[in-house]
């Protein structure tokens, strides 16, 4: 048989190095080699949660919004949607590979601004994404295919935890840039300056657009402003990425100001929006991922190189959820109630950083807790250190990440009583 | 100011979309779409599955259900339920609790985080050079999905003999012996796209004795379970051998086409491993992977496919869909060809109705398609392959009397 020459043929080929020992056995596995993972440190937190059977217990981990029940909070307008567009009967049919377009054009319009000259001059490309982290995901796999002049990502000190792995996973260098001042729990303007008026030329800034995660820290228009001139002097390509617009004053265009600053000074930036927080679609997965190109033609080049990233990822994004936003952004009545409901989310969490604070003093500590309400959106970096926050979680079954980010959405009336005397019992 | 974006060329369009387009914006009352693979009724229209339907309303009216992160690896419901379709209930790898799987976005996302993590964590470290064979030919997104992976070396084994219009078997084990070891083979669990031949269960026993002696890597893609036969089981006949066999093996599931939940994105990855322990470290690196590409799927395709699985009802209800569908298709073969070969179309045509599926591989050449979609705005893939459901009664003599056309003018 043919067969028995070519297996003569294949044993003089040299074989491709297998560090594994696990192919020399019948028995063994080829994943023998496979280490276990670390838990995810922010989803770990409520995992340990669940496990904890202390009826006072707290998650402070995931921002996830809550209620004053602490609850998951489904809005109005969601499920006003959701009964509009079941009565309609659509079909299923594959979505374009850059999603739904009544989506993509009212995402990039909640950002941008509906008179934004970039939008009337078509020289944005907006497609729908797997939530911030695929937007995230795609927008850092065609900076590391097209964008040749550099590697270098600069993200803030510190960032969102999962910043680093899906830059450095697509291919790109992470480098860092001053920001949150612990010993003022504020920003660390003059650091931030600093290091970017070091940055080579044409690196990639990442800025958090509002609600900064996991400080809570924003700078004031006015730095902004600085940071937009110094920005460009610079030649640093800008990455925004904005997972909380209305969580963090409660205003929708207030909160993308940055954002349409830094395009007005001629940035052309790559944007990255989420609606699991401002619509409470977390599950659902809806995102948007904007290039702000020359002009529409070089929007239609890039539009076709984010397709070819897409499609060997999942082909096409998710239906539900963006015909979900899609509804809510066209229908006025809809998107009014919209922006009342994310106006009360945003408030009551302003308000819990009231009553924290308010609390921590009458349980006469002595520390300046003004950070809890100068900080905006879902986060407060309390300051806690990592072994403060541990006695927090073992005494007080209060569950946090480790560099004593605390949810303000997991705050309620009902605890935050509870919460400041724990604090206060581990930092007095 | 230069652009940054300056030097970004435009990309030619995915194929199989732009002929959708094409037919889109074609004017000829008479067009026929039998490009892209999704179902169509006899009225030429997408069919939302009365189930799906069904369980629709079931979850809008629950208000204890919200739209909370689901875990990083999904809907435990239902990637418990979806494996157990593949492998079938009482399957002992099952039992042994060495099944896992993660929710993935459609068939593309299973194939995905499965190749990234083959490219991480098989046949050594970060192995770029390990060879992946995709079969000739195949969907025309795996090449893409290994590449993009970090695979430096995608080939094509022998699979479909364009002479004899079936399987090449003997060109297939030749390709599977002359693999260097450890190489990754995607096999099509049933109706393979584009041909539609599948092995029958005597050459799938073949490749498995081969794949097993030279230790290669088994990652099926099943994206047309119940549609190829109309049976769940019998389709999915080769991953259930290939378990008897004992092999750790990956299967990419999409229940875009068997639910008709294309816009959902619905997929499987499907894990079996030699013992729970592996699996365990196995799931854990998956998790690494899914939380860079996009931290956790989606929930309401999901949702519905469990609800619909774990509900002894709807799960039968389901399975007649399945076969209403599958049933269709089947009709629409055998009057295809009967057709053909009432009107003497040159050529032996048997094979419309012997391949299985969703796609036919027509045998049309390209001058022959490009005549169909020019002068008969008949809109198929430049490979000759025709969707099925495309057919519908009303259509099909118009069809059937353009590839006589197509055949007798067109060389």
């Amino acid at each position: 048989m043919a067969l028995l020459k070519s297996k003569k043929v294949i044993s003089s080929i040299g074989t491709f190095s297998t560090s594994l020992g696990a192919v020399s056995t019948r028995n063994s596995s080829w994943w023998a080699g496979v280490q276990m993972g670390p838990p995810d440190p922010i989803l770990g937190v409520t995992e340990a949660f669940k496990r904890d059977t202390n009826p006072k217990k707290m998650n402070l981990g995931v921002g996830a919004y809550r209620d004053d029940q602490g609850k998951p909070f489904v809005l109005d307008c969601v499920r006003k949607a959701e009964a509009l567009i079941s009565s309609k009967q659509l079909d299923k049919e594959y979505l374009a590979i850059g999603g739904l377009g009544d989506f993509t054009k009212s995402c990039a319009q909640l950002a941008l601004g509906a008179d934004s000259e970039v939008l009337k001059s078509g020289r944005n490309i907006t497609v729908q994404t797997i939530s911030g982290t695929g937007s995230l995901r795609i927008g850092a796999n065609f900076l590391s295919r097209f964008h040749s002049a550099s590697r270098d990502v600069y993200l803030p000190t510190p960032s969102w935890g999962n910043h680093t792995p899906i830059f450095r996973d697509a291919g790109m260098q992470l480098k860092a840039y001053r920001y949150y001042d612990p010993s003022t729990c504020g920003f660390d303007f003059k650091g931030t300056l600093d290091d970017i008026s070091k940055m080579p030329e044409r690196s990639v800034i990442l800025l958090h657009a509002c609600a900064h995660n996991p400080t809570g820290v924003d700078p004031k228009p006015e730095q902004w402003k600085e940071i937009a001139d110094l920005v460009k002097k610079r030649d640093l390509l800008v990455f925004f990425d904005m997972a909380y617009q209305g969580f963090a004053s409660g205003d929708i265009d207030r909160d993308a100001w940055a954002v349409r600053h830094f395009i007005e000074q001629g940035h052309n930036i790559v944007l990255s929006q989420s609606f699991a927080k401002n619509m409470g679609l977390y599950g659902e997965r809806v995102g948007g991922l904007t290039l702000v190109c020359k002009d529409a033609e070089e929007a239609k080049r890039v539009e076709s190189q984010l397709k070819i990233l897409i499609r060997p990822i999942y082909s096409n994004p998710p239906m539900n959820g963006a015909r979900i936003a899609a509804t809510i952004l066209n229908t006025t009545e809809l998107y009014n109630i919209w922006l009342e409901e994310v106006h009360c989310m945003a408030n009551r969490i302003i308000k819990m950083r009231e009553q924290l604070a308010a609390n921590l003093k009458s349980e006469g500590s002595t520390h300046n807790w003004e950070h809890v309400t100068d900080q905006i959106g879902m986060f407060c970096f309390t300051g806690l250190k990592p072994d403060q926050v541990e006695r927090l979680t073992k005494e007080f079954s209060v569950y946090m990440t480790k560099d004593g980010r605390i949810s303000m959405a997991g705050v309620t009336s009902g605890n935050v009583g509870y919460l400041a005397h724990g604090i206060h019992a581990v930092t007095k | 100011i230069m652009s940054l974006f300056g030097e970004v060329p435009q990309a030619t369009p995915v194929a199989v979309f732009k002929v959708t387009n094409d037919f889109k914006e074609d004017p000829n009352p008479k067009k026929v779409n039998l490009g892209v693979g999704a179902y169509r009724t006899d009225e030429g229209q997408p069919w939302v599955l009365p189930v799906v339907k069904k369980v629709e309303k079931i979850i809008v009216a629950d208000d204890s259900l919200n739209h909370e992160y689901l875990p990083i690896l999904g809907l435990p419901e239902f990637r418990s339920s979806a494996s157990k379709i593949a492998l079938g209930e009482d399957s002992p790898a099952i039992q042994e609790n060495r099944v896992g799987a993660v929710q993935c976005l459609g068939g593309t996302g299973a194939l995905k985080i499965g190749a990234e993590f083959l490219r991480r964590w098989y046949n050594g470290n970060n192995n770029t050079r390990t060879p992946v064979y995709v079969s000739a030919p195949t969907w025309e997104n795996h090449n893409a999905v290994f590449v993009n992976a970090g695979f430096e070396d995608v080939r094509p084994y022998k699979y479909w003999d364009a002479e004899k219009r079936g399987l090449d078997l003997s060109g297939f084990l030749g390709d599977l012996e002359s693999a260097p070891k450890h190489s990754i083979f995607v096999l099509h669990a049933c109706a393979h796209n584009p041909t539609g031949t599948d092995p029958t269960h005597v050459e799938w026993m073949q490749v498995a004795e081969v794949m097993k002696r030279r230790k290669l890597f088994v990652f099926f893609d099943s994206a047309y379970q119940g549609f190829a036969s109309g049976c769940l089981d019998k389709d999915a006949w080769a991953v259930r051998y290939f378990i008897t066999q004992g092999f750790e093996m990956f299967c990419a599931q999409s229940f875009s086409k068997n639910f008709g939940l294309y816009n959902e994105r619905v997929g499987n990855l499907t894990i079996v491993a030699r013992d729970p322990d592996n699996l365990k470290r196995v799931l854990s690196q998956m998790e690494k992977i899914v939380r860079v590409t996009w931290s956790n799927p989606p929930s309401q395709g999901a949702r519905l496919v469990a609800v619909t699985l774990n509900n002894p009802e709807l799960f039968s209800e389901w399975k007649d869909n399945v076969k209403t569908m599958a049933d269709r298709v089947l009709s629409m073969r055998a009057s295809l060809r009967a057709k053909l070969e009432a009107l003497e179309t040159p050529g032996t045509w048997d094979h419309i109705t012997q391949q299985i599926g969703m796609f036919s591989f027509t045998g049309l050449n390209p001058n022959q398609v490009e005549y169909l979609i020019k002068e008969k705005s008949i809109y198929l893939m430049a490979s000759g392959r025709i969707n099925m459901c495309g057919l519908t009664t009303k259509n099909i003599d118009y069809v059937a009397e353009s590839i006589h056309e197509s055949v007798v003018n067109v060389q």
